[in-house]
């Protein structure tokens, strides 16, 4: 079963991607900070990472430095989530190697199209 | 015996030895081994201000007024002693302008103004005619008395005997041909006179020595030293007065007057200018004079008390005349030798005074009143004369002539019904009208060529009624009327108590109005008029003649050539002389002259200079400028030429200050430009903040409402739960969006605000009401400690609650986990409201102090994961507490609890009152 770590301090945001990702068929854990992302995916590296930029304590360009940073860690699939819409920041966030980047607030369907693309489904289904 | 052939052959004997050294002397300085030029001679020389007056008339005044005789002699120890700088600044100046005279100096001054140099050569004409007259007279007198040696009587009036026996009128003549062999054999381009200083150096010790022989004669051998003659005079009720000195109102008047007429006196009577300034060769001699020319007046003092002591003794009945008691004790004594010695000494003091001040006088006469006249009225027939050494000789030498003759006329007319001293003191008088003008000028840059001329004229206009007039009146010339009564009968206008001034004499009453009004229109005058061009660098030159060095360039767009210039030179001061000054020139400046060269202006100046010394400033200026092609009208053209430089100077002057205005404007545009680059960064973080603040709500709202749509399948409790949240965050985006237009109406100071005057407590309580819930809910503590004296303040009603729900709001949000707890306490701190509301949470660290304040910014460690809080409260807080004159501020220890607090003014003394118009956004009052 595909894994995945939403990692956001606006405990609605989390909610509502909680949701989404469950009904998708994915195995949902949540973190609502940097420190706590970070924390989760050494205990358990997920399939894709929901990363919020703007975060208390490390961001999320610092978290997915961090995941990159690591060999072990390669195979984690990223994906940003930022309220800024500026293409300054989309560039950024690709350079530090995440895969994926999505603006808030952001359609759902489309959110759920890249995020299939992105992890395939293991059974086919 | 002594006869009448005698003593006239002595004295002639005298005569010819003076020139003898005068004739040495001009010839040392022609072979340019000058004879004159050590401290010793020059201080000897300004010694000439002892004339027969001091010689004759000391004695005569000790008689009247005891040591009265002394502020003559304490004025120029004063001016020496006190001015010395001054004087070393005159003599600079003099040597810099190559000066031939007072009134040479004066019109150089005031912008090389003829009028004023025939101004003060007309003053100082009239006022020295009594003072030389005074000399002939001495002379006269003591020829008379020393001729019916060994009979001691006074010779008749000289008034009364018809001018071909008046011996004065002869003494007169002799004089006048004496003074024109001294200072008029020849035309020098240097205005010195090297031969007449020694001959008056010369002088000065022969009186010096007479008097003191005379003196020691008196005290010694006929009596028994000065404690054996003040005996006999303490012993005698007569004279026993001489040795008070009167301190009445009057008499202390009078010696202030006459120490001030003296002060001045020494430094511009134009024979003490002559000596000080003219002849001066070496500016460091005027050091050494500082004490030997004092010293000198000392000595020559010592024996004015005896001798008058002696005088009263041997004539009590008033027989003899005070003023030649130095002469006739000696002869009553029967010191033949001693009496003929005294009788040279008298001569030397008489012919030094004479010899200097004509001399004076003539050179005045003729470079300041006669050739500018003759170059007004016959310039062009002057033109054409090839050589006019002759003419200025000639002039000079009549103008010797008729100083003499004048003054001769003044003894006869006036001078017997007065005293020497008297008639000296008068001169002292019209001599001191220069002093404002001279010492003004050298050092008051404002002082104008009107204002010397308003001066200069009306003190001598003053002197003219108060001293002149009423002595010719008093010799019979004319009505006394007017003394008694006043001119007109008006009685305020009696010349010897004018406007009321009385108890005063007529010397001390005279200078006292000279002088006020004088110097009242000197200055008055100098500061209502403007200076022409030349006047201003004229008179920037004289009062900064040891600060700024020579100008070397000038400007001068002249079209003449060096011959035009040597064809000038030559008129006036002669080939010989000419030449030489040009080869001086040609060696000192390492160049040739060649007669077809444009004349420069190194060489035009130099021409100008040599020209004054013969013919004086103003004179020298007019004909260098008609030689330059310029023609008389032309120095119009010199003018616009001066005036166009100075314009450039002020044009430059603007130039550099607009340019430095500039770059200062430049930095300040600079800075205005970093100011608003950081604003426009400002702006766009808040911007993109402001859009990250407003899309997070979005988010939520867009994905619930997505899913809701997406999934009807959902169970009414989870969808009903995802309603409310798309509700709530609607209505968070709503109060978000509420506050930061609010905040930046706040900050555009543009707010509706209702300012009325209220209670604070009643505010206090229904914030507290309104944030009850919110305590409820999270089981926080308040506790409340509100004054009842609380003082009311000017604010708005809603915004105040605003405040401290937002404080209270904040408190419970940062309050402790466990047993959270908020103290709201409101009470008067120095007439001012204040309130903290403290929570006992984690504390806000130091550095966040103010950060906190800012928009958007919530400190680190929140309770909850995200404060509910749009992070604009405490911006929207501080804008309104600032709006009514207060602050917020935080005072927190970390770890321990979170301090927020506020305070208001007391209505009354509300900015925001005094000036409601202006939203008080930036009127930041300090906490108290």
């Amino acid at each position: 079963m595909r894994s995945v770590l939403i990692v956001d301090d606006e405990p609605n945001i989390v909610l509502s991607l909680q949701f989404l990702m469950k009904k998708a068929g994915f195995d949902v854990r949540t973190a609502r900070d940097g420190e706590e992302a970070l924390a989760e995916i050494a205990r358990d590296a997920p399939d894709l990472v929901l990363l919020d930029v703007m975060m208390p304590k490390r961001d999320g360009f610092d978290v997915c430095q961090t995941v990159r940073a690591n060999p072990a860690w390669q195979g984690i699939r990223i994906v940003l989530l930022t309220a800024k819409g500026r293409d300054v920041e989309r560039e950024k966030g690709l350079a530090l190697g995440a895969d994926d980047y999505v603006t808030k607030p952001f359609s759902t369907r489309d959110v759920l199209a890249r995020l299939e693309k992105l992890v395939p489904s293991r059974d086919g289904s | 015996m002594l006869s009448g052939v005698t003593i006239i052959g002595a004295a002639f004997l005298y005569l010819c030895i003076l020139f003898a050294i005068a004739y040495y002397g001009d010839k040392r300085a022609d072979q340019g081994r000058s004879l004159i030029a050590n401290p010793y001679i020059y201080a000897l020389s300004i010694a000439v201000y002892c004339t027969s007056w001091t010689f004759y008339g000391s004695a005569g005044r000790a008689v009247s007024t005891g040591v009265g005789f002394l502020p003559i002699y304490i004025g120029p120890t004063l001016t020496f002693i006190l001015g010395w700088y001054l004087i070393r600044k005159i003599v600079r100046i003099s040597k810099v302008n190559r000066i031939t005279s007072i009134a040479d100096f004066i019109a150089s001054r005031y912008g090389k103004s003829a009028y004023l140099g025939g101004l003060v050569t007309v003053i100082a004409v009239v006022g020295v005619l009594p003072y030389i007259s005074l000399q002939l007279k001495a002379i006269t007198i003591s020829f008379g008395v020393l001729v019916q040696y060994p009979a001691v009587t006074m010779p008749i009036q000289s008034s009364a005997v018809p001018l071909m026996h008046d011996t004065a009128f002869f003494v007169a003549l002799i004089m006048a041909a004496f003074a024109i062999l001294f200072g008029t054999r020849h035309i020098d381009a240097s205005e010195h006179h090297e031969g007449m200083v020694a001959a008056i150096a010369f002088e000065s010790v022969i009186k010096l020595i007479a008097f003191l022989v005379g003196g020691i004669a008196v005290t010694y051998w006929i009596y028994d030293g000065f404690g054996d003659i003040f005996a006999r005079a303490a012993a005698s009720p007569e004279l026993a007065r001489l040795f008070t000195i009167d301190t009445s109102r009057g008499a202390m008047t009078s010696w202030i007057a006459l120490t001030v007429l003296a002060m001045g006196a020494v430094l511009v009577l134009p024979r003490q200018f002559q000596v000080l300034v003219v002849e001066n060769v070496d500016e460091r001699h005027v050091r050494k004079a500082i004490w030997l020319f004092p010293l000198y007046l000392l000595l020559i003092n010592i024996f004015v008390l005896p001798i008058a002591f002696a005088g009263i003794l041997h004539f009590p009945k008033g027989a003899v005349d005070p003023d030649t008691f130095v002469l006739t004790v000696a002869m009553a004594e029967k010191y033949q030798a001693i009496a003929l010695i005294v009788f040279l000494g008298g001569l030397s003091a008489a012919t030094g005074m004479i010899i200097v001040e004509t001399i004076a006088l003539s050179t005045m006469v003729c470079n300041d009143l006669v050739m500018p006249l003759l170059l007004r009225f016959a310039g062009a027939r002057l033109a054409k004369r090839r050589d006019l050494t002759g003419l200025l000789l000639a002039i000079r030498r009549g103008a010797i002539v008729v100083v003499i003759l004048l003054g001769y006329a003044y003894v006869r007319l006036i001078g017997e019904s007065y005293a020497l001293v008297t008639i000296g003191l008068v001169s002292f008088v019209a001599a001191m009208q220069f002093v404002p003008a001279i010492v003004g000028g050298v050092l008051w840059k404002g002082a104008t060529r009107l204002g010397a001329i308003a001066g200069l004229t009306a003190g001598f206009a003053v002197w003219l009624y108060t001293l002149l007039f009423p002595s010719l009146a008093r010799s019979g010339w004319m009505s006394e009327s007017f003394i008694i009564d006043g001119l007109f009968g008006w009685a305020f206008l009696k010349p010897y108590a004018l406007f009321g001034l009385t108890g005063l004499d007529a010397i001390s009453h005279a200078t006292f109005w000279t002088l006020v009004v004088n110097m009242g229109l000197y200055v008055g005058v100098s500061l209502v008029t403007g200076q022409s061009i030349i006047e201003r660098s004229q008179a920037n030159q004289f009062v900064d003649i040891f600060n700024t060095a020579q100008r070397g360039e000038r400007i001068w767009r002249g079209r003449a050539t060096i011959a035009d210039l040597r064809g000038l030179l030559l008129r006036f001061i002669g080939e010989e002389r000419a030449e030489a000054a040009f080869k001086r020139f040609e060696r000192i400046h390492d160049r040739r002259l060649p007669d077809t060269q444009p004349a420069d202006a190194e060489i035009v100046a130099y021409c100008e200079r040599q020209l004054a010394g013969a013919i004086g400033a103003s004179s020298a200026r007019i004909m260098v400028a008609s030689v330059l092609r310029e023609e008389m009208h032309d120095i119009d053209g010199v003018m616009q030429i001066l005036d166009e430089a100075s314009q450039l100077v002020v044009y430059s002057r603007r130039l550099e200050t607009k340019s430095r205005e500039l770059e200062a404007a430049t930095d300040e545009l600079r800075a205005a430009n970093e100011r608003l680059k950081e604003l426009d960064k400002l702006k766009d973080d808040f911007v993109s903040t402001v859009s990250h603040e407003l899309r997070t709500p979005l988010t939520s709202i867009r994905s619930f409402s997505e899913i809701v749509q997406d999934n009807p399948d959902l169970d009414v409790e989870q969808r009903n739960e995802f309603l409310r949240i798309v509700v709530s965050e609607s209505e968070r985006l709503t109060r978000l969006i509420n506050d930061i237009l609010d905040l930046a109406k706040m900050e555009a100071g543009q707010g509706d605000w209702v300012m009325v005057e209220l209670a604070p407590g009643v505010i206090i309580e229904q914030a507290i009401a309104a944030t009850s819930s919110l305590f409820a809910r999270d089981n926080v503590a308040l506790e409340v400690d509100i004054a009842t004296d609380l003082p009311r303040v000017f604010a708005d009603a809603d915004r105040m609650t605003q405040v401290v729900v937002n404080l209270l709001a904040n408190a419970v949000k940062f309050r402790n986990a466990v047993n959270g707890r908020v103290a709201l306490k409101a009470y008067t701190e120095k007439g001012w409201l204040r309130v903290d509301i403290s929570d006992n949470g984690p504390g806000i660290p130091e550095q966040d102090h103010e950060r906190i304040f800012e928009r958007f910014q919530q400190a680190g460690d929140t309770l909850t994961s995200k404060p509910t809080g749009t992070g604009l409260g405490l911006p929207i807080s501080r804008q309104i507490v600032r709006h009514f004159g207060g602050e917020v501020w935080v005072s927190s220890r970390p770890g321990e609890d979170t301090g927020f607090s506020f305070n208001i003014p007391p209505a009354a003394a509300s900015p925001a009152r005094l000036q409601p118009s202006i939203a008080g956004e930036r009127a930041i009052a300090a906490p108290p």
